[in-house]
């Protein structure tokens, strides 16, 4: 299983967690005026990265919180995690959003 | 690359039959004069169409390409062994009983080729009716399965609901007295089983080879080229660029990465699926049983081993292998399903790479590309699938249109909100 460093808790093994999916996919602030194809967009395409992912986990069986992190899907190696708001550290997702 | 005229390669050779007779001739000769079952030629500059992936859906495609469709110099690009994916690393089950009227169809014509495949191809496909029995274990599951069984018997699709009695009498090794989730009932598919996985893609491969058809292992795509028209022209691959106006992808856990090639984007995400098998045992398991609320799956190969299997790890990823936590999680789920089991051994543990979209059903058809055509989405069900889904898949990279059972399955109905929801039909919860 992975051990994933919570920015708040530490170290801690993966059964505590939650996957958040895809990290920094902005909800269009007024849904009224996207097209069905962006609005489609942001419900259901994701990257699918196969290399450097940014994503959201949430250590519910801990403090709670939401956090994001910086993962090889090649490896399942993490680079980093990082709490909301903050910017990714280098290296950035391999594929911009 | 060889001159065509040199190499006598090129040229497929007559498809050596399996019989038998014949296996009775060459046991009592030293098993000696068996060819090839398929030849490993250099890939040509180019083709009429091209497969990328060459799982069973990606073989298949060829070979109904090749045999229903006279397409026959094609080829199927490979990066590494054929099969070597999911179609190797599944459990093998096959069944049809899906709730919604256009997955029905679609499994279905699978299930009704499957019926005559090993005979079509002349391979031993281990292909066995032994029955699919889906546990309901609560008020919500007898609700739910009752209203498949309805759904399927309109659509002319054999499913029925029996008592934990008739269960039992079924699958004996079922517990059905002392169980933290009772066994409320069951919706049994009787023409449901299982198939060789592996015995799958080695049919279609060999079959599509002696129609023509090229079959190029260890030959990764790198890249799509499209011509001034934005049309598919050609394929980078590791072995040398590959010309052809139509290009089918079958790709499976990648199929974000080929795409995207292209510029196509999908609504998909790979997780890891695992599986495992037991030590092999004498015949004990007479058929497939699948618990959505005890979250597992189980039936015996011909090799005496008990295949298993649940759900997805949590999170998205191209490593092939997942957390122990959720293989226990599955051993847990047979432990208390089926007792006897509890001192089995487990032999080996494998993950796989499935493409899951957003309503767990697959995308089969055209892309915003010309000439270029996706089949996936499959998630962790697509192995029962495989003969209709190669079957509809070839139609449409021929005609350059769906086929009417997989017209509903396209990429556009994300945008257009005509999604065919078949979360429930995966049989874990998810």
């Amino acid at each position: 299983m992975l051990l994933i460093e919570c920015p708040y808790c530490g170290e801690r093994p993966e059964p505590e967690f939650q996957y958040g999916g895809q990290a920094h996919v902005a909800r269009p602030r007024d849904p009224a005026a996207v097209s069905t194809q962006e609005w489609a967009d942001y419900l259901y395409r994701r990257d699918n990265t196969r290399g450097v992912h940014a994503e959201r986990w949430r250590h519910t069986h801990g403090c709670g919180r939401f956090f994001n992190a910086l993962r090889d899907t090649r490896t399942d190696h993490f680079l980093a995690t990082y709490r909301v708001g903050e910017a990714p550290p280098a290296p950035a997702p391999a594929v911009p959003r | 690359m060889h001159a065509r005229a040199h190499c006598a390669l090129t040229e497929a050779p007559a498809m050596q039959s399996f019989s038998g007779l014949t296996l009775l001739l060459r046991g009592l000769t030293g098993q000696r004069g068996w060819t090839a079952q398929w030849r490993s030629p250099e890939p040509r500059a180019e083709y009429d169409a091209l497969i990328v992936g060459g799982g069973g859906h990606g073989l298949g495609a060829a070979y109904y390409l090749a045999s229903e469709h006279r397409l026959t110099n094609i080829a199927v690009l490979e990066k590494g062994w054929i099969g070597g994916g999911n179609t190797g690393r599944n459990t093998t089950i096959i069944r049809s009983n899906y709730l919604w009227d256009e997955s029905a169809a679609l499994y279905e014509h699978a299930l009704k080729i499957w019926e005559d495949l090993a005979q079509a191809l002349n391979y031993n496909l281990m292909f066995s009716q032994r029955g699919v029995l889906m546990l309901a274990h609560t008020v919500h599951d007898a609700q739910v399965f009752k209203r498949h069984v309805h759904a399927n018997r309109a659509n002319g699709i054999d499913n029925e609901w029996i008592t934990p009695e008739q269960a039992k009498a079924f699958c004996p090794p079922l517990n059905i007295e002392n169980i933290r989730y009772p066994v409320l009932g069951a919706a049994l598919q009787r023409r449901g089983g299982t198939a060789r996985h592996d015995a799958v893609a080695w049919g279609y491969a060999r079959a599509a080879d002696a129609l023509g058809v090229d079959i190029i292992e260890n030959c990764e795509v790198t890249g799509i080229r499209r011509d001034d028209n934005g049309a598919v022209a050609a394929v980078e691959t590791t072995r040398g660029t590959i010309r052809a106006r139509r290009v089918g992808v079958a790709a499976a856990g990648h199929t974000s990465v080929i795409m995207r090639m292209a510029g196509v984007e999908l609504p998909l995400e790979s997780y890891p699926l695992q599986a495992l098998v037991s030590e092999p045992v004498k015949p004990i398991f007479p058929c497939v049983v699948m618990s959505n609320t005890i979250h597992a799956y189980i039936s015996q190969s011909d090799k005496g081993e008990l295949v298993i299997g649940a759900g997805t790890d949590a999170y998205t990823s191209y490593t092939q292998r997942g957390g122990l936590h959720i293989t226990s999680h599955a051993l847990e789920a047979i432990c208390e399903l089926f007792p006897m089991f509890r001192r089995l051994r487990m032999l080996r543990n494998w993950g796989g790479i499935v493409d899951v979209t957003p309503d767990r059903s697959p995308i089969i058809g055209l892309t915003p590309v010309p000439g270029l055509y996706v089949n996936c989405g499959w998630g962790t069900g697509g192995f029962k699938a495989t003969p209709g889904s190669a079957h509809v898949f070839a139609w449409t990279i021929a005609r350059g249109e769906p086929h009417p059972i997989n017209a509903p399955f396209t990429l556009e109905r994300f945008r257009d909100g005509r999604l065919i929801d078949e979360a429930a039909a995966a049989a874990v919860a998810h």
